[in-house]
């Protein structure tokens, strides 16, 4: 089918006002040699059956599982207004505010979303949006070597493991570094601060930026403040990988002394979606506004003196500066940044804190239940929601429950291969949408499957 | 725009009250946190909005209604394509199985949604006439990164190490040359002719050893097809360089050309643009990457791959080492994914060429209509492709009206305006693009108002140099919120310490 307006009387009338006898005609200029071949592609698809198709295909994949697998992505409740709002087309068809005068409403909420991350993170300079935790983790990186003029950043390996390969990717031509991680103790899995000082040391290769994840990939809590200490004193910046739920009860980055904040805002609300769209987010102090890559909103008065909102500091960006660009970031992700601010705003300041407060309890919940069949932490150090347990054949384990309904979140042998010491170990997290009833099941099945005690 | 006028909002937390709000999630217990270090946790609460359900909803609906979207009319942004963006799409995206579906799921629980992105890889591969296709990146420009740094991962797999250069017409998109320069290269400007068209000669010049790669928008974002381009690219090879395309105008040509055909290495498709997955005020979009043969190696990490039993699977970290790696965490932005997929099955293949057609038809018959009447100039008077240009340069030395100006009339007209001063290379400049979807009646109403507005421009140009008058807000002072920036909002009331529970 095709969602196009018009009559073969409509194309004839067009045709002959332009005076030409065919469309071929206005295709012209594209030389015989290199016209297309046909297109082998399939015939349309009639509204019905395409739609029954695609719920057949979804219906495929496995949703229904007693999921623990976080690893970077978290579903949270979303209460019903949230997408209903979000499909007003007035939000969703329109796009980039180049018109400030008709876009107010666009530009406001990008506004209060900057505002909202800043509340968050404690840090007072907030970009529109980015592509992703990933991606905006890189920004962050090439934002801090832009900002010292160095060309090198270290980077923890208890950073998202996926994090750390987009970092190699965008540092093609740049130094990047891993920071090892304490090997046994109360520390274990956290970053190894004497091996950071070391490499802050190094002759002739000063570092721009230090990059830790708060909480890390394992769930654990990082000595964020004396990381920060510890760059801050060798010339360089703090950058810290947050995830913005959990900022409702952990200490901002603007507190302990991040000079940037990058992260993944999909657990603000945001559908799982095998992988996006998600938010990238990308906050710094003041310090560092010109540096920040990727659109801003600022608030302004029109002719009148009425306030309003536009975008604003653009020489940083490539429609105007082109080359000399601080990104190639164009597109960004405006509806997922409306989309987080309505959450956050449906939830108040207090629903944030159940919601962030609750996974916690669960949490606790859920390790006592799987110590209890044979399971127990793999790191002793404080966690919020996620954590990693130790299971014999966790591969084959994480297997066989998934025959049982189970999702028993993550193996680390699959997300870590190069760390062979958690080659026996899941990584599982806990959420408010997190039953009783399944932390029962889980650990009812995990105790079947590996003969440990119910 | 709401039945009683448009109205600004006071910004969500000048509307907060300490107290309101609903409880949308039970209290955990008081001590769900006391396991954790008291120099871990925050020591006030964010000040995040507090505010009644009807009062948000009304906020949001409020400004929302400050918009202007295609759902309200016509958005003829050149070069940025705003179709009708089909609404069983947004139902796919939406479906449970699509929208929960965790992207590091085993890969025996996402068969269906891996099943949509393999044969969406097809269909693009079949479309662009590449021999692979990557759907990793979040957007054109994202594209773009990955597809130079392929480029550069080809050249330094050869041994060919000098190659630092990458050309670029003056006239591209300002993604291009800051692509090329994230990807470590130096930006060639190649200059435009005096009528502002792509300078094919000069770019046959520039090519050498040190050349990695040219990055060329065809049709170019002046609306017109290069016709040597088969010769540009010819020479482009012969020196060792790859081509590179900017599919950004790949709406015209669905059908009629395929890029990989004629011999380009590597490009990039908007979803966004010519797919119809919503621009969302700006984001998100998704830019699938099409490769020719030499450059598969290279894709990013991971790809979907069909095993011999039909089943698909996500390639595994370091499987393929001669990837250039990932560019953001997953394999993409799969809900933009599948409403791409939606609209190419809802097409097929004679509902895709006709998409081109009547794009191209659309383009050149409002062309005609404003060339017929005088009001402006039209810079190229031959058939354009999808978009075309138009400049208020004589308008602007009989009256003193700007393009700007008519931009902002046309506001208060009901439209929204055309792409203004791109490419930079014409003077009061203004890119047009009506999109296939919209009627005669549509373009028809939109010619007119823009020879109105010429006539305004002589008779009170006033008019026109003031508007908008009938927008929520009238012109803004860019320059003071550059000066002094004011990037957010504080709280106005203080946040109940600690949750009243």
């Amino acid at each position: 089918m095709s969602y196009g307006p018009h009559t073969p009387a409509d194309r004839e009338r067009m045709l002959s006002a332009i005076g030409v006898a065919s469309v071929d005609e206005l295709f012209a200029d594209i030389p015989a040699g290199l016209r297309a071949s046909r297109l082998n592609l399939p015939d349309a698809e009639p509204e019905l059956s395409l739609a029954t198709r695609l719920e057949a295909m979804a219906g495929r994949n496995r949703t229904d599982l007693a999921s623990f697998l976080g690893a970077g992505v978290y579903r949270h409740y979303s209460p019903a207004l949230v997408d209903q709002l979000l499909l007003r087309g007035e939000w969703y068809t329109a796009y980039t505010p180049y018109q400030p005068e008709v876009s107010q409403g666009t530009l406001q909420s990008i506004y209060e979303y900057q505002s909202l991350m800043a509340e968050l993170t404690g840090l007072d300079v907030v970009s529109a949006s980015h592509y992703d935790g990933g991606a905006a983790t890189a920004e962050a990186a090439l934002m801090a070597c832009r900002a010292t003029r160095r060309e090198r950043v270290l980077v923890s390996r208890a950073v998202h493991p996926q994090y750390r390969e987009v970092l190699r990717t965008y540092f093609a031509g740049l130094q990047l570094d891993e920071i090892p991680l304490v090997a046994q103790g109360p520390a274990a899995g956290t970053t190894d601060l004497v091996a950071l000082e070391r490499l802050l040391a190094e002759a002739d290769r000063p570092v721009a930026g230090v990059v830790i994840a708060q909480p890390d990939f394992f769930g654990l809590l990082e000595p964020m403040a004396e990381a920060g200490r510890l760059a801050h004193a060798a010339g360089a910046l703090l950058v810290a990988v947050v995830e913005p739920v959990s900022l409702a009860v952990l200490a901002p980055p603007g507190a302990y002394g991040a000079d940037i904040a990058a992260g993944e805002g999909q657990p603000l609300g945001i559908p799982p979606q095998y992988g996006g769209p998600y938010l990238g987010l990308i906050a710094c102090t003041t310090a560092l506004i010109r540096q920040i890559p990727g659109r801003l909103v600022g608030q302004t008065r029109d002719l009148d003196g009425q306030r309003a909102f536009v975008m604003t500091l653009q020489a940083r960006e490539q429609h105007i500066r082109r080359e000399k660009a601080a990104s190639n970031i164009c597109t960004n992700q405006a509806l997922l940044a409306l989309a987080a601010s309505i959450w956050l705003a449906a939830l108040g300041p207090h629903g944030l804190r159940d919601v962030a407060a609750t996974g916690a309890a669960r949490a606790t919940e859920l390790e006592g239940a799987l110590a209890a069949v044979g399971a127990p932490r793999v790191h002793a150090g404080a966690y919020l929601n996620e954590f990693a347990v130790r299971v014999p054949n966790a591969r084959a384990v994480h297997r066989r429950l998934l025959d049982r309904g189970v999702l028993a979140g993550l193996a680390l042998a699959d997300a870590l291969p190069d760390e062979p010491a958690l080659s026996d170990a899941l990584l599982v997290c806990a959420t408010e949408l997190t039953t009783p009833e399944q932390i029962t099941r889980f650990a009812t099945e995990l105790a079947s499957a590996t003969g440990g005690a119910a | 725009m709401s039945v009683v006028g448009p109205r600004l909002q006071p910004t969500i937390f000048e509307q907060s009250r300490p107290g309101r709000g609903v409880a949308r999630v039970a209290h955990p217990p008081k001590d769900a946190l006391a396991r954790i270090p008291a120099d871990q946790l925050r020591s006030a609460p964010p000040g995040l909005p507090e505010l009644s359900e009807p009062d948000l909803v009304r906020h949001y609906v409020n400004l929302s209604q400050l918009n202007y979207a295609v759902d309200a009319g016509f958005y003829p942004l050149g070069s940025c394509t705003m179709k009708w963006n089909p609404k069983i799409n947004e139902w796919a995206a939406r479906l449970p199985g699509f929208a929960g579906l965790h992207p590091m799921a085993p890969d025996e629980t996402a068969q269906g949604t891996l099943q949509l992105l393999w044969e969406l890889e097809q269909w693009l591969a079949e479309i662009s006439g590449m021999r692979a296709v990557t759907l990793q990146p979040a957007a054109g420009a994202h594209g773009e990164l990955a597809g130079i740094l392929m480029v550069r991962a080809y050249h330094l797999a050869r041994g060919d190490a000098d190659r630092t250069e990458v050309l670029v017409p003056d006239s591209a998109h300002g993604t291009n040359p800051a692509t090329a320069a994230m990807a470590g290269y130096t930006t060639v400007n190649i200059p435009s002719r005096p009528d502002g068209a792509v300078d094919i000669d000069a770019f046959r010049a520039a090519l050498g050893p040190r050349t990695a790669a040219i990055m060329i928008t065809n049709p170019s974002t002046l609306g017109l097809f290069e016709s040597r381009i088969g010769d540009l690219i010819e020479a482009v090879h012969a020196a060792g360089a790859l081509a590179y395309m900017d599919g950004a105008n790949l709406n015209a040509i669905l059908g009629r050309f395929k890029p990989g055909e004629a011999g380009f290495d590597v490009m990039h498709i908007n979803t966004h643009k010519t797919f119809s997955t919503p621009h969302g005020g700006g984001g998100p979009g998704a830019g699938p990457v099409g490769v020719g043969e030499r450059l598969v190696p290279f894709l990013p990490s991971p790809r979907v791959l069909r095993e011999p039993d039909g089943t698909f699977r996500l390639e595994r970290t370091g499987e393929r080492p001669t990837s250039i790696g990932r560019l953001r965490t997953f394999v993409g932005s799969t809900g933009v994914l599948v409403r791409a997929y939606a609209y190419l099955c809802s097409h097929g293949a004679a509902g895709l060429a006709e998409v081109s057609d009547d794009a191209v038809l659309a383009a050149n018959y409002l062309k005609h209509r404003l060339a017929e009447s005088g009001a402006y100039d039209i810079p190229f008077a031959r058939h354009c492709m999808h978009e075309f240009i138009a400049s208020a340069a004589t308008l602007r030395r009989a009256t003193g009206v700007r393009t700007l100006d008519v931009a902002k009339r046309l506001l208060d007209k009901g439209f929204h305006a055309p792409t203004v001063y791109f490419p930079l290379t014409v003077e009061e400049g203004m890119l047009i693009e009506p999109t296939e979807t919209e009627s005669i009646e549509t373009l028809d109403a939109f010619a007119d108002a823009l020879i109105e507005i010429a006539r305004e421009a002589h008779d009170h140009p006033e008019l026109v140099t003031e508007a908008p008058h009938g927008a929520p807000v009238r012109r803004l002072d860019e320059a003071g919120a550059a000066r002094q920036p004011d990037l957010r909002a504080r709280p106005t009331a203080p946040i109940d310490t600690p949750c009243p529970d």
